[in-house]
């Protein structure tokens, strides 16, 4: 394994004091996060505290109430100019794929590069086919998703995200709905992407995954962020409480 | 009974029955293609962040599908002169079907943009799509997909509604079919063949519904 790099010192995603509602249900405590530019970073914490709220308002799929997001320098209020300009620069993984079922493999990663980033069908092609072959799926790029395992699909997923050549990619628990057998050759896709010195924020219980190439672990719970720490200290050292109780319920 | 059937009159008037059929198809093919073009229009409308168009489209739902279609046809066709808008009985006929089958496709549409999971247009989204590129090109189509059962029978019923076209004299099977009748007096003989041409014709509009589905809504699904 390779040492990974070291992160710059310039911030790429600023979240300050930022606080979500649904309603009455707060979601979100002033949640306060710089994400240097190639830093990895592994979001954990209990189911319902926040994780995919807090990944999400960085790209403006949900709102939030108070505080402020700023992504490579943008500040990201309401103003459809500054969600798009965001959006563009930010990739999403999600759990459940998400794959479009009536376009090919193909068509999936091109739309987005036509459509929000003028390339012409040939280029969008050529980057798609490149992007696809880095996550080994190239053979399949004619079929359509439902033809493919969900290993595969997380795996068009991804190269989807990349044709959009962003700088930060988000993901959502990504191996959460796999098979078993199957998260392995996920996770060595974005092994190798961080490898590369994507800037990440991955939401995952992958506590190994963590170990290898986070540069931090945070960790959440109740909609606030509680600890975070590189990950040799977070899992040898946890200094709080719900850290630990966590860390006793998911580590073997 | 001694009732003798007697299919000359039919038979002498069969190259008008055979023209009636082609403004029958021609009113259903454009009653539906403007019938589409509404219902999806209107859906957009339907659920836009501004207001006013959404209460627009929910008032016009609510007014044609609470009201008879024949007084529909009777209101565009006789009240709107009144207003100025003066149409011909065809064009009256398509305006007339293509807006009640566009007022039910708003709603048949909507139910099928629900049924097509929140995540595709989060996905969409989150590539850097704008809201109408994700309508466009990732929703539309299973949408349209999921909904093409429930489509197919009420432009079935769309079609079998030119006939209420009759009542202001637009050409179409059944004006046809009348007149013959008026001037033989072979009501059954009339109407039976009316009877018939119009399953052929409902056959007709669900294969071509079926093709449609077969060439261009169909894709791999688990
Ligand atoms: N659309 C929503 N409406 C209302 N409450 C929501 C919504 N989405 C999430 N929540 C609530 O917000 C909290 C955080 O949810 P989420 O961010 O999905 O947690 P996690 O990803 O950590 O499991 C949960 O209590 C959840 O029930
Ligand atoms: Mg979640």
């Amino acid at each position: 394994m390779r040492a990974p790099e070291p992160a710059s010192a310039e911030p790429i995603i600023v979240m300050e004091h930022v606080e979500k509602w649904y309603g009455t249900f707060k979601a979100l405590y002033d949640i306060n996060l710089a994400v240097l530019k190639g830093e990895r970073i592994v979001l954990c914490g209990p189911s319902g505290s926040g994780k995919s709220t807090l990944i999400r308002c960085i790209n403006h799929l949900e709102t939030y109430e108070k505080g402020e997001i700023r992504v490579d320098g943008v500040l990201l209020g309401n103003r459809t100019v500054a969600i798009d300009a965001v959006r563009r620069e930010v990739g999403m993984v999600f759990q459940q794929f998400n794959l479009f079922p009536h376009m090919t493999i193909l068509q999936n990663c091109t739309l987005a590069p036509m459509r929000s980033l003028g390339l012409k069908k040939a280029a969008a092609e050529d980057r798609a086919r490149r992007l696809l072959d880095r996550v080994k799926v190239l053979e399949q790029a004619e079929k359509y998703p439902a033809q493919l395992s969900g290993g595969q699909q997380q795996r068009v997923a991804i190269a989807r995200a990349l044709c959009m050549q962003p700088k930060v990619m988000l993901f959502d628990e990504p191996t959460s709905a796999l098979d078993p057998e199957m998260v392995k050759e996920v996770l060595d896709t974005m092994i190798g992407l961080a490898e590369d010195g994507m800037t990440m924020i991955c939401v995952t219980h992958e506590m190994g995954f963590a170990r290898q190439v986070a540069d931090r672990v945070i960790f959440m719970a109740g909609g606030a962020i509680v600890e975070e720490a590189p990950p040799q200290e977070f899992f040898t050292a946890p200094s709080h409480e719900r850290t630990k109780k966590f860390l006793g319920e998911i580590l073997p | 009974m001694d009732y003798k059937l007697d299919f000359s009159p039919v038979i002498a008037g069969m190259p008008s029955l055979l023209l009636g059929c082609l403004g029958t198809l021609t009113l259903a093919i454009c009653g539906m293609a403007l019938g589409m073009l509404i219902g999806v229009g209107g859906v957009f409308l339907r659920d836009s962040s501004f207001k006013p168009f959404r209460w627009l489209v929910i008032g016009f739902v609510e007014i044609i599908r609470n009201t008879p279609f024949l007084v529909q046809i009777f209101f565009i066709y006789f009240a709107l002169p009144f207003a100025g808008i003066r149409l011909n009985p065809t064009p009256t006929a398509i305006v007339a079907l293509g807006v009640n089958g566009g007022a039910y496709a708003i709603e048949i549409i909507r139910g099928g943009i629900n049924s097509i999971a929140r995540g595709q247009t989060e996905a969409g989204l989150a590539l850097g799509l704008h809201k109408a590129e994700v309508f466009r090109f990732i929703i539309l189509k299973p949408a349209l997909r999921a909904i093409f059962p429930s489509l197919t029978s009420q432009f079935i019923l769309l079609t079998l509604s030119t006939s209420i076209a009759s009542a202001i004299s637009a050409y179409e099977l059944t004006s046809v079919s009348q007149r013959i009748e008026s001037e033989s007096f072979r009501s059954f003989e009339v109407y039976f063949t009316d009877t018939f041409f119009y399953l052929i014709i409902s056959w007709m509009i669900m294969r071509l519904f079926a093709l449609i589905s077969a060439r261009l809504l169909s894709y791999p699904v688990k």
